[in-house]
């Protein structure tokens, strides 16, 4: 069953029209019924592709955050060679929001990680919709520590709401595992390539994405707060998200503008669910050209210019 | 106790400038026993309540007073920044925000940098104040803890944060966030070159600022009954729809999960700093090997 979001009705009307045209075609094999399916056809695609064009910030939220846009785990599955998971932070437990592990991207051996939203609602559940603990940083840093003594790259992939809200994160320090994360991502010497495939909300993403360089998927979202969040701290009222997202300035376009990105990858017309093969493969040559573009740099040099990147950064506003 | 308040109202903006939130009275209540307290008392107490500890939110200048030696300092300037960088409405504009809050406190933003000696020692404090804007980080702060350090690294002496946020300053958006890792980046180099890096945890403090430098201290400080966390309580509330434990998110409550050093009295902060410092400098840094 596809899903269709809110602003998607006029392509979902369609795409009824020709389900049901197709099932009565089966029964009756009439000429002038096929010609009519690839008429709307033709109209779907070009109602997708017009749609897509211009999409809005809270429109983009959604796409974002679409329940079948390619997540961490199909990216790897897709993606990455013998993918080798690691567990646990070796001081508390084990956090399925965040993916950890090894594995050949493009043939060269790299550290990943990634937030995994799941999906269904099992998984979903078992990765607690991708909003990590403590722990999931922790394991972070280790990952990133092992990575810096086997000299292996480390890609990321962020899809989070945000960090997770809850007594025992707080009790065990999620500020403080979040800011050590960020603190490792700063010191690593080895390449480091971020893809916001999805959702980067707030600390709990940019625990993982303070690379190198920073990559992010035509119609994802990075934001300090949630669009929701922002509306009801400033408009008292969550029903302002569309608003807020507007004026947070979250899509990939205006962080481009404002420095905070690298590199904006297009998605196939009417989104990465719409052809996630495709996205997938766009992104895994992506990550592939960047990392070797970093690959003649020191390890000095690569912990170098990401720190003053990030010394640099926001500090100007949009001119 | 109303009363007092009815009868009583002169006005002192210049002097309570940096207090609570009721400026405008002689006599101000403690909020968390109603003792009510002369304000020249308050002053001498450090706003620290005297029948129940409570400790006030204090702004940048008196903070500077109580913590430098004969309270005497000097005041660092932190370069402007863009101001309203995303031109930002909702309710009101971030612009007229930002004008309101600057008339209020007379500070260009929430964080002041001051130089002095604390015990005797050449130090470097940067105050963030929960007055203006509600302490929150945005540019204008990352500049100002952008100016500390490199000031601390320019007279080798430590940096003392003295931390206060309600968060980020939503309204300068992605920018806000990324004052995390700038600061970030900050603290490593004072770490690299040795200098200690001190926070002093006031209430409240949450947000991007505990999940960046406010919680990378060498040794963390808290002030007595701050709240200290990520997440605010009311998230948190909203989110798993349970009770709260109590003292959850206070800073006794984090000593005992061991997220913070030691909570400390007000009155015995200049006292541990220099302490600490001592100890931490007290010995000569290592000589690099020659072969």
């Amino acid at each position: 069953m596809q899903t269709y979001l809110e602003f998607e009705k006029p392509i979902a009307e369609l795409e009824g029209k020709i389900h049901e045209l197709r099932s009565v075609g089966q029964t009756e094999g009439a000429v002038d019924i096929f010609e009519e399916i690839q008429k709307l056809e033709v109209k779907v695609a070009d109602q997708v592709e017009r749609l897509y064009k211009n999409l809005d910030a809270w429109q983009k939220t959604q796409v974002a955050r679409h329940p079948a846009r390619p997540h961490c785990m199909d990216y790897i599955e897709t993606l990455v060679e013998d993918f080798t998971p690691l567990a646990g932070d070796r001081l508390y437990s084990e956090d399925y929001a965040v993916i950890a592990g090894l594995g050949r991207w493009q043939g060269q051996a790299v550290a990943i990680l990634g937030h995994e939203k799941g999906s269904n609602t099992q998984s979903r559940l078992k990765h607690n919709f991708g909003m990590a603990r403590p722990e999931g940083y922790r394991k972070a840093i280790r990952i990133m520590d092992m990575a810096e003594r086997f000299n292996l790259p480390v890609v990321t992939l962020v899809d989070t709401a945000g960090a997770y809200p809850g007594i025992g994160a707080e009790e065990r320090g999620q500020s403080e595992a979040i800011a050590r994360c960020t603190d490792k991502c700063l010191q690593l010497g080895v390449p480091f390539v971020s893809v916001i495939i999805g959702e980067g909300g707030s600390g709990g993403a940019l625990a993982l994405a303070t690379a190198s360089r920073i990559l992010m998927l035509e119609h994802s979202i990075y934001t300090v707060a949630s669009p929701e969040a922002c509306a009801s701290i400033l408009w008292r009222s969550s029903e302002h998200a569309n608003t807020a997202a507007t004026a947070l300035k979250v899509t990939a376009q205006d962080l481009e503008k404002l420095g905070v990105i690298d590199r904006i990858l297009t998605e196939p017309v009417g989104g990465a669910h719409r052809d996630r093969a495709q996205m997938m493969s766009d992104v895994g040559l992506a990550v592939a050209g960047e990392l070797a573009k970093l690959a003649s740099l020191s390890p000095q040099e690569l912990r170098d210019t990401r720190r003053q990147k990030y010394l640099d950064m926001g500090r100007s506003g949009i001119v | 106790m109303n009363w007092l308040k009815n009868f009583v109202r002169p006005r002192f903006p210049s002097v309570f400038r940096d207090h609570d939130d009721t400026p405008d009275n002689l006599w101000q209540s403690c909020k968390q026993c109603g003792e009510m307290i002369f304000h020249r008392d308050l002053a001498l107490l450090q706003h620290v309540c005297p029948g129940c500890d409570h400790h006030m939110r204090v702004g940048a200048r008196e903070r500077f007073s109580q913590l430098f030696d004969d309270g005497a300092f000097e005041t660092i300037e932190v370069p402007d920044v863009p101001h309203d960088p995303l031109k930002f409405k909702d309710q009101k504009r971030y612009a007229d925000r930002l004008r309101d809050a600057r008339n209020k406190t007379g500070d260009r933003d929430a964080v002041q940098v001051a130089l002095g000696k604390i015990q005797g020692r050449k130090s470097v404090i940067a105050v963030q104040d929960f007055q203006f804007m509600g302490g929150s980080l945005g540019m204008a702060a990352g500049e100002a803890v952008g100016t500390a350090g490199p000031t601390a690294l320019g007279n080798n002496a430590p940096l003392i944060m003295v931390a206060a946020a309600g968060g980020a300053r939503m309204q300068e958006g992605i920018l806000s966030l990324m004052q995390m890792p700038r600061t970030t980046v900050i603290v490593q180099q004072l770490r690299e070159r040795g200098l200690p890096y001190i926070v002093v945890l006031t209430d409240p403090t949450t947000g991007g600022v505990t999940a960046s430098y406010g919680m990378l201290g060498d040794i963390q400080i808290a002030e007595p009954g701050a709240l200290i966390g990520f997440a605010g309580p009311r998230v948190i509330q909203d989110t798993i729809k349970e009770k709260l434990p109590e003292g959850f998110q206070r800073a006794e409550y984090l000593l005992e999960h061991g997220m913070i050093d030691m909570v400390v009295h007000r009155h015995k902060l200049p006292e541990t700093l220099g302490r600490v410092l001592g100890l931490l400098m007290g010995r000569p840094a290592p000589e690099t090997q020659t072969a």
